[in-house]
């Protein structure tokens, strides 16, 4: 039986990495190993179940079936660029590199390869310049757009003024986490709100010393950027000090199930953004249950579904489906490639009514992406933990991020990038 | 008394609480170091293993599940049952006795009279060995440890104290887990101590330690002798896989606290258990307290991981041999 | 019979004293380099540059670095990250500072700062031996780690905090940036390295060589014979880090072209060089490259069996290549202590009377 079974996946494994007819190949650049892997597994999960769904329903996108390559990157750059290297012979149309290194590799690289990098909500904030980032796409937020987010949100929460309050920045000490200090520098010279950063050194597994710190100075609000293990610790560390939860703010990165779980009910009322909405009850969900995971297709043991990473991950499967759908339209091929792939993005349009149709109604927000822009709207949505039910609740509608306090430090960044790197900027 | 002098006191606090965390890694290294001279690499790893092991056990995982799921085309995840925490322990000492017993037939037995470096390498291969079975036994995931530890500040010590100070003092904050791990590291240290003075394993233990050839001539057996030394050396990981699982989850992460303890283990001697104690207690206090006095303040924060280096290579110019550590005797 | 060393006459003493005074290991070196140099960069294609072939020359260059201090003169060394992060770091700053000299001029010069900084940490290998020592090199990974991400002016403040290597031109051919062809990646790793080995070849065969041997096998003894322990230990430490900075400079040009200090030059890459100096055979050149060949090529080839080949879950694949390589060090030591060096020294002998038993 077992041996039979390998044969069977042997068999499986060889024909499916023989060269069939037209298809249209995504890598999944996954994590589903490593310190990182609790939120890689349901982000790959949604990614790929999206896929296969619409293999099942649709037989793929425009007719032509979507080939899914997965490869393990560990969260590892080196790995990450092996990915790319053993994947993009195949066909590759448009990759999703999910960690801030292995970004930084692909976008020279990529662009020199001419096939299309999604950052969604990560990686490096000024491709939102598609002048000078013709092939990276950084839709529908980035972290710049998160940090004014969250300083609108507490506008908000403070009915406009935030002059003499303060607030504490805890950020994993590397280029992530250092990535909102410049927006919210800004932000605090505008609105009069005080800015103290604590750095946490990776992994942070030992934060004592920071929230002694934030216990001591006592600020209004804690915003966080941080990632893996350091998440766990920081809310279990804040429940510990008594600091108000729900003046505890993460980024769209530490705000999933697992962040939260582990310190119980003591991270109740801690707040995230998001990106994109979660609701267990979309339709799109029973579609991929029936369909997918009934038929035995489910990328991982299905236990995901919902939570906020695979829905993240299924939202990024459905925005690239429909750059696909839409590279078909704008030339009139089913069988599209990378570069025509990169057009249906730089064009694509996203609509309340599209989403409903594809039973994600509300996932995300509204945006249209141009030859200048490819960042979207910014938008994001605050949410909470309510730990007795273990569920993230959206508690705002998407919130607009300051564009006239971002769009120059893009600009700027951008601009300093091309100088760098002999680049005229232009359309394609 | 200034608020600010307070605030120093209570960085010391937590930086003797975190000490004590830091030094129930480093028992583990100690004690293998001590009776084998083998420099441990995988005690991280260890404290991952066991308490993966014991959140696997009390939850009623079913080991190799996924690997069970991709060969048979199963659905299985869980027995769907609920071990209680005391019987989950036991079993996951149980668990951690064969894996000594394995680790000493398998690959240390056929490695006696090596040189140190050989044998930390090999411990290298089984951390990277531990590391791949077990993601594969129960996955990587986070697991949340429910084993009834306390947890957040006590009540009573911020109230007991906030008299102490002005208005912008609040008292004292004191973790409730912290203190667990101190009463728990005060029990297992003078456990061990107990042990290797008074029953006739322990003293056997320590005869091999202080020389292995001749302890062997009067009898005792080298064999088991490491496999217990292992074996003891799985309950201090798995004594620190909870202290600090209970914190962060079980996750892959818990393998890195290996890393904490290594300036320990400079500072207070590879061979020496109260050297790993107060070795932990100085670098626990030293790097929380330039941390609040020059690190945030002056250096930009997060300075807590090079300055316990820094702090143990100071020492050891000083004392090359760390603080309790044997005296190297050097002869041609 | 395969391999002889009977009817190889010398006739003068530079003959003797050559680099490989064996026939057959003359005629074995130039094969392997007019390969090397002569076939390979016809056939290269992106992928077996970029994952293979340049993380293998480079971690061989950081390698034979380390098994000088370690191999040769016994001092172990978990600070190879931070090292090559000076040589990376060292490399960023002459390039973007002086971008008409010439980037080869860069990476030598990059190695030559990572030797200053090197020797520097070296100090405390006066007092401090044994694992003590290999901790203490810790310090030096933590700091220097700490250092890069948190002073603007190493990463020229820019606002990722990371470094980018621009495109840079070595006889008309760009050798970094994304537009460089597979062969001229390959040919200017492959050009550090040869000169690399060569130097460590002839340096350990020398009087220095001798020297840092003397301290390793005995420090005290080699002290009273008349070895000075201070200049052995710091020219092997300094020595060491240029080759360990030159492939942190490589690492980051060449391979990488945008490297995140933490990350990429992180506790992981000094554990990782130190495992392929002792899986490779401590004191041994022929090991640097076999640990270094072992150790990127391994798992690359077992996700290739797994993935591709079994069409197994990329998870449990990656699960099993932990298990495997962990397995496989164990297996190795045990059956060889010394490293995969002395395996193919007694692979020699073997060859020697084969097929004949006797």
């Amino acid at each position: 039986m077992k041996m039979k079974k390998l044969a069977a996946m042997a068999l499986a494994g060889t024909m499916a990495a023989a060269p069939a007819m037209a298809e249209l190949v995504i890598p999944d650049l996954s994590y589903r190993t490593g310190p990182y892997a609790a939120g890689g597994t349901p982000f790959s999960d949604g990614y790929q179940d999206y896929f296969n769904l619409l293999n099942a329903r649709d037989g793929g996108i425009g007719g032509e079936a979507i080939r899914i390559v997965e490869c393990e990157t560990g969260y590892n750059t080196e790995k990450g660029v092996e990915c790319y290297e053993s994947t993009k012979g195949e066909g590759a149309l448009i990759y999703q590199p999910l960690s801030t290194g292995i970004t930084y590799q692909l976008i020279p690289k990529a662009t020199v390869d001419e096939i299309p990098i999604h950052t969604m909500g990560y990686g490096r904030t000024s491709a939102a310049n598609g002048e000078v980032f013709n092939w990276v796409f950084n839709y529908p937020a980035n972290y710049w757009d998160a940090a004014s987010v969250m300083v609108n949100y507490l506008l908000d929460e403070n009915g406009g003024d935030l002059s003499g309050k303060s607030i504490a920045l805890v950020y994993h000490n590397s280029a992530y986490g250092k990535e909102p200090i410049r927006t919210l520098e800004e932000l605090s010279a505008m609105h009069g709100f005080e800015l103290s950063q604590l750095a946490v050194d990776h992994p942070g597994q030992e934060q004592k010393s920071q929230w002694l710190q934030i216990r001591r100075e006592r600020p209004d609000y804690v915003l966080m950027w941080g990632w893996g293990v350091m998440n766990q610790v920081a809310v279990q560390e804040a429940a510990n000090i008594g600091f108000p939860m729900e003046n505890f703010i993460g980024n769209w990165w530490a705000g999933a199930e697992h962040d939260v779980t582990p310190a119980g009910a003591g991270a109740d009322g801690y707040k995230s953004l998001n990106m994109n909405r979660v609701d267990a009850s979309l339709p799109v969900f029973d579609e991929i249950r029936t369909l997918v995971h009934e038929a035995g297709n489910a990328a991982g043991d299905g236990s995901n579904m919902g939570s906020v990473l695979y829905t993240r991950g299924m939202y990024a499967a459905m925005l690239a489906s429909e750059a696909i759908a839409n590279a078909q339209d704008i030339h009139g091929v089913t069988d599209v490639t990378a570069a025509m792939v990169r057009d249906g993005m730089a064009s694509l349009e996203i609509t309340e009514a599209r989403m409903a149709e594809l039973g994600m109604s509300q996932i995300g927000p509204e945006f249209s992406v141009s030859c200048e822009n490819h960042g979207g709207s910014g938008l994001g949505i605050v949410q909470q933990w309510n730990a007795a039910d273990g569920q993230w609740v959206a508690l705002t509608d998407y919130i607009a991020p300051d564009d006239s306090v971002i769009d120059p430090l893009i600009a700027a960044d951008s601009a300093a990038f091309a100088a760098e790197n002999n680049i005229e900027p232009g359309c394609l | 008394m200034s608020a600010d002098f307070l605030y120093g006191i209570e960085v010391v606090l937590n930086g003797l609480m975190a000490g004590v965390l830091y030094a129930l890694v480093a028992l583990g290294f100690v004690l293998i170091y001590k009776a084998s001279g083998i420099f441990n690499y995988a005690q991280g790893v260890m404290a991952l293993f066991s308490a993966l092991t014991l959140a696997g056990i009390m939850s009623g995982q079913v080991p190799f599940a996924h690997l069970i799921n991709a060969i048979f085309g199963t659905d299985i995840h869980y027995f769907g049952w609920n071990v209680p925490v005391l019987a989950a322990i036991i079993l996951t000492l149980v668990v951690m006795v064969i894996f000594a017993w394995c680790v000493q037939r398998f690959v240390f037995r056929h490695l006696v009279g090596q040189e140190p470096i050989i044998l930390f390498m090999a411990t290298i291969g089984l951390a990277y060995f531990l590391e791949g079975v077990g993601d594969l036994m129960w996955g990587s995931d986070i697991k949340t440890l429910a084993v009834g530890l306390p947890q957040g500040g006590s009540l009573w010590v911020e109230d007991a104290t906030s008299g102490l100070g002005g208005d912008d003092f609040y008292g004292f904050f004191i973790d409730k887990l912290d203190m667990v791990a101190t009463v728990v590291a005060i029990i297992l240290v003078a456990g061990l101590i107990a042990f290797s003075q008074y029953t006739k394993q322990g003293r056997a233990m320590r005869a091999v330690a202080d020389d292995h050839q001749a302890a062997l001539s009067v009898g005792i057996s080298l064999n088991f002798i490491w496999v217990l030394v292992w074996s003891l050396a799985g309950l201090v990981a798995l004594v620190a896989g909870i202290m600090w699982g209970a914190k962060s989850g079980v996750q892959f992460s818990l393998s890195l606290i290996a890393l904490k303890a290594l300036p320990v283990l400079m500072l207070g001697g590879f061979t020496s258990i109260p050297g790993a104690i107060v070795g932990g207690l100085i670098i626990g206090v030293g790097e929380k307290l330039f941390e609040y006095l020059i690190g945030a303040p002056f250096l930009g924060g997060a300075t807590e991981n090079w300055f316990a280096y820094v702090l143990a290579l100071l020492f050891l110019v000083f004392r090359p041999q760390g603080l309790f550590g044997e005296r190297i005797i050097e002869r041609v | 019979m395969l391999y002889r060393e009977a009817g190889d006459f010398k006739t003068t003493y530079v003959a003797d004293s050559q680099t490989f005074p064996l026939k057959l290991d003359r005629i074995g070196f130039w094969v392997t380099m007019a390969v090397a140099w002569l076939v390979i960069p016809f056939v290269i294609n992106d992928y077996w540059a970029s994952s293979l072939l340049v993380p293998f020359l480079i971690y061989a260059i950081a390698a034979i670095g380390l098994n000088i201090l370690t191999g040769y003169c016994g001092q172990v060394s978990l600070g190879t990250g931070g090292f090559m992060a000076v040589g990376a770091y060292a490399c960023y700053k002459l390039m973007t500072s002086f971008p008409d000299i010439n980037i080869m001029i860069h990476i030598v010069l990059a190695g030559g700062i990572t030797a200053i900084v090197g020797a520097a940490f070296g100090l405390p290998s006066l007092r401090i031996k044994g694992f003590y020592l290999a901790v203490a090199t810790l310090a030096a990974q933590f700091f220097l780690v700490w250092l890069f991400n948190k002073v603007a002016w190493f990463y020229n403040y820019s606002a990722s905090g990371q470094i980018n290597a621009p495109e840079r031109l070595v006889a008309g051919v760009a050798v970094t940036g994304p537009s460089t062809p597979a062969w001229a990646q390959y040919l200017i790793c492959l050009f550090f390295v040869t000169l690399c080995a060569l130097i460590a070849r002839n340096l350990t065969r020398g009087t220095i060589g001798r020297s840092w041997m003397a301290i390793r096998d005995m420090d005290i003894a080699a002290e009273i014979i008349g070895v000075n322990p201070l200049k052995a230990k710091l020219t092997a430490f300094a020595v060491s880090s240029f080759f360990v900075g030159i492939a942190g400079a490589l690492f980051f040009s060449v391979y990488l072209g945008a490297v995140e200090v933490g990350e990429v030059f992180g506790i992981q890459k000094s554990f990782l060089v130190l495992f392929m100096i002792i899986i490779g055979g401590l004191g041994s050149i022929f090991g640097s490259f076999a640990g270094a060949a072992f150790l990127v090529l391994l798992p690359v080839a077992l996700k290739w069996i797994g993935v591709d080949v079994m069409g197994w879950p990329t998870d449990l694949v990656a699960h099993f290549q932990l298990v495997i390589v962990g397995a496989l060090i164990m297996f190795f030591l045990i059956k060889e202590p010394h490293g995969l060096a002395q395996l193919w020294r007694l692979a020699k002998e073997k060859l020697r009377l084969w097929p004949f038993p006797y």
